[in-house]
């Protein structure tokens, strides 16, 4: 009785979790213009109009455009600042929880800021103030990658390099930041999908001209609703386990330990 | 302190700086421009300076001195700047309708002639003393107008702090409906959640690789994603209304509605409240369940006493986590909720981008920050008491 309880409870949650996520997949293949089933056919056609329309293509070279940006810069600044927080400093704990506070701070009260501040500076509705802006959401996320990875390394290692005569920059270079790439990484994978996802401030800060993918599926949605969503999606999901997948192959390999004494 | 240690030191520091810099810039002074948008006031005192300079010794009950009318007709006939002039108007008209017209009649009475204007003469209304009190109390380049309209609070013309009538009274309402969502979105996270990580921790192997990927891979899938599946799956000719009319039920109205907005930040939001119970469940030692069991508590009072009270603190993390982001949520009840279901948020981006009432959007937005920080600094106190996370 109390084992049949809990398996249906499991698989309800499963399903409840599971479900919403492959319920959309197939209707990126439908041939109708509605989001229902039973779909009357299936095409590629809403494929097509993510590939050829002018608005969901510029929105797609956004993506990634300010998604790659985003990624290298919120990646080195976050780095940076992981390896600086190794060291206990003055203000280092108060340093710490500024730069995590971002994933806190409500993304509307973030992005009505940014609107009136980008404004005044001459930064509103260009690529460089979106950028910036998602640049601030997803350093956190490399912030707290790269410290984990980090926190797992065996300081005497990079003592040992010091004291084999290696300078400083030579040891960060050569020991520290190998043995934290997977971390780097992560981070990296982490930054460039919160990039993508990002919807809130995009709306306050991008003009037309930076309208990206997130920002157009949410007006989509908002607006004239089309199968072209599921299409997307779909790209996102297969996106997400591609990336989930390499993920777990990266960790897998990197915490395989060395074969040969090299 | 010895030199190598020193030049560590400053070198940790060297790295931290080029994040520090962007922060300052691109985090902490919005921010900052979110605060002083609340509380400035500038358009009055910016505009008519010499009126602001000589209303300042007015005692409020009689009408204001000859200087004061003077002053103000100076500054209308030196102001070129007419936008500058239209938010004056529009300032001066939020306080006491009727200034649209009288400083347009006022305005080209000034402009007619160059020597002194009898500003009675011109318009009966400047012999009245309200309309000098709006112009007294716009004064000073700082309001706390905003700020107080933000919880439904208002200045009388005394100056005294009281509520405003219920007829204009829309962001309490607003701010309850947002706890209320919230709240329901918390216990129904809890209602799940609490369970299905018992059961995850209870199961090893595959099973629990299966019922952890069945949390995690929602959490890394796009929220825009998951909002447009919600919205499929609700809508009135969605898979969930095909399936209740299959089985007899009949159809539900899910979207556009408090259900279906509940329903979808749960699904989100939930993966928020598994993980930090989870990751307590595993630090509770095995054998405390047996333990209690071998000491003759039956396993609901085991339950109770031992494992329950363990939970607690995963829960209230957990709990604390879902809370905190969802009164900030936007994506979700724009997108699948009704006019009645909108959140703070909602309100904030329609002051900002629908009426350009920045400071409205800015008040808002400080009372959103400042609950969430407070709900973040007990949350950071809460799990700084147990095991270390981040």
């Amino acid at each position: 009785m109390w084992t049949l309880a809990r398996i249906v409870f499991g698989a309800a949650m499963v399903t409840f979790l599971i479900a919403p996520l492959i319920a959309i997949l197939p209707l990126a293949f439908t041939s109708s213009v509605f989001l229902t089933y039973p779909m009357p056919g299936v095409s590629m056609r809403w494929f097509e109009v993510l590939a050829t329309d002018a608005v969901w293509r510029r929105s797609i070279v956004n993506s990634l455009v300010i998604g790659g940006s985003t990624t290298v810069l919120a990646t080195l600044l976050g780095s940076l600042a992981a390896l600086g927080l190794r060291e206990q400093f003055r203000f280092a704990g108060a340093f710490r929880t500024l730069f995590l506070l971002p994933m806190v701070v409500p993304a509307v009260v973030l992005g009505v800021g940014m609107q009136i501040l980008f404004a005044r500076i001459g930064l509103a509705s260009s690529y460089m103030g979106v950028i910036a802006a998602h640049t601030v959401v997803a350093m956190p996320f490399v912030i707290v990658s790269v410290a984990a990875s980090l926190a797992g390394i065996d300081r005497r290692v990079e003592r040992a390099a010091l004291s084999l005569g290696a300078r400083p920059p030579t040891v960060l270079f050569r020991v520290t930041v190998p043995l934290a790439m997977p971390g780097i990484l992560s981070g990296a994978v982490l930054a460039f999908a919160t990039s993508l996802d990002e919807v809130v401030l995009t709306l306050f800060v991008a003009g037309p001209n930076q309208r990206t993918l997130a920002r157009q599926m949410f007006s989509t949605i908002r607006e004239n609703i089309s199968p072209a969503i599921a299409a997307a999606a779909f790209l996102f999901i297969v996106g997400t386990v591609i990336v989930a997948a390499l993920m777990l192959l990266a960790r897998r390999r990197s915490s395989r330990p060395a074969a040969s004494g090299t | 302190m010895s030199r190598a240690a020193l030049g560590r030191r400053f070198g940790a520091f060297a790295l931290v700086l080029p994040l520090l810099a962007f922060l300052l810039v691109f985090f902490v002074w919005p921010l900052v421009t979110i605060l002083s948008e609340a509380v400035s006031d500038p358009s009055v005192s910016r505009t008519l300076p010499r009126t602001v300079e000589a209303i300042r010794a007015w005692d409020r009950e009689s009408l204001p001195s000859e200087e004061v009318g003077a002053a103000l007709v100076e500054d209308l006939r030196e102001s070129t700047d007419d936008q500058a002039l239209g938010d004056v108007v529009r300032r001066l008209n939020s306080a006491k309708s009727g200034f649209r017209t009288l400083m347009a009649r006022t305005r080209s009475a000034v402009e007619e002639t160059a020597g002194p204007v009898d500003l009675v003469a011109v318009d009966r209304r400047w012999g009245d003393v309200a309309f000098w009190t709006a112009i007294a109390n716009a004064a000073s380049p700082y309001t706390d107008r905003n700020l107080l309209a933000a919880v439904d609070l208002e200045r009388d013309a005394a100056g005294a702090i009281r509520r405003v009538p219920p007829s204009e009274s829309a962001n309490l309402t607003i701010l309850t409906r947002t706890f209320a969502i919230a709240g329901s979105v918390t216990g129904l996270c809890i209602l799940l959640g609490l369970p299905y990580a018992m059961l995850v921790a209870s199961v090893s192997g595959w099973m629990r690789s299966a019922l952890l990927a069945a949390v995690l891979l929602p959490l890394w899938t796009s929220i825009l994603v998951r909002t447009a599946a919600w919205y499929i799956l609700l809508q009135d000719q969605g898979l969930v209304n095909d399936a209740l009319r299959a089985v007899g039920i009949g159809a539900f109205p899910l979207i556009f509605n408090r259900a279906g907005v509940v329903i979808a930040m749960t699904h989100v939001l939930l993966p928020f409240m598994v993980l930090p119970i989870y990751s307590v469940l595993l630090s509770i030692p095995r054998n405390l369940m047996p333990a209690a069991a071998s000491l003759g508590a039956n396993p609901v009072r085991a339950f109770l006493r031992v494992l329950l009270p363990l939970t607690l603190r995963g829960v209230a993390s957990g709990a604390l986590l879902v809370f905190m982001s969802a009164i900030g949520y936007y994506i979700t009840p724009a997108l699948i909720g009704g006019p009645r279901d909108q959140m703070i948020s909602l309100v904030i981006a329609f002051y900002a981008t629908g009426t350009a009432n920045w400071g409205m959007a800015a008040a808002l937005g400080i009372v959103l920050l400042v609950i969430t920080l407070a709900l973040y600094a007990v949350y950071g106190r809460l799990s700084a008491t147990g095991t270390a996370r981040i």
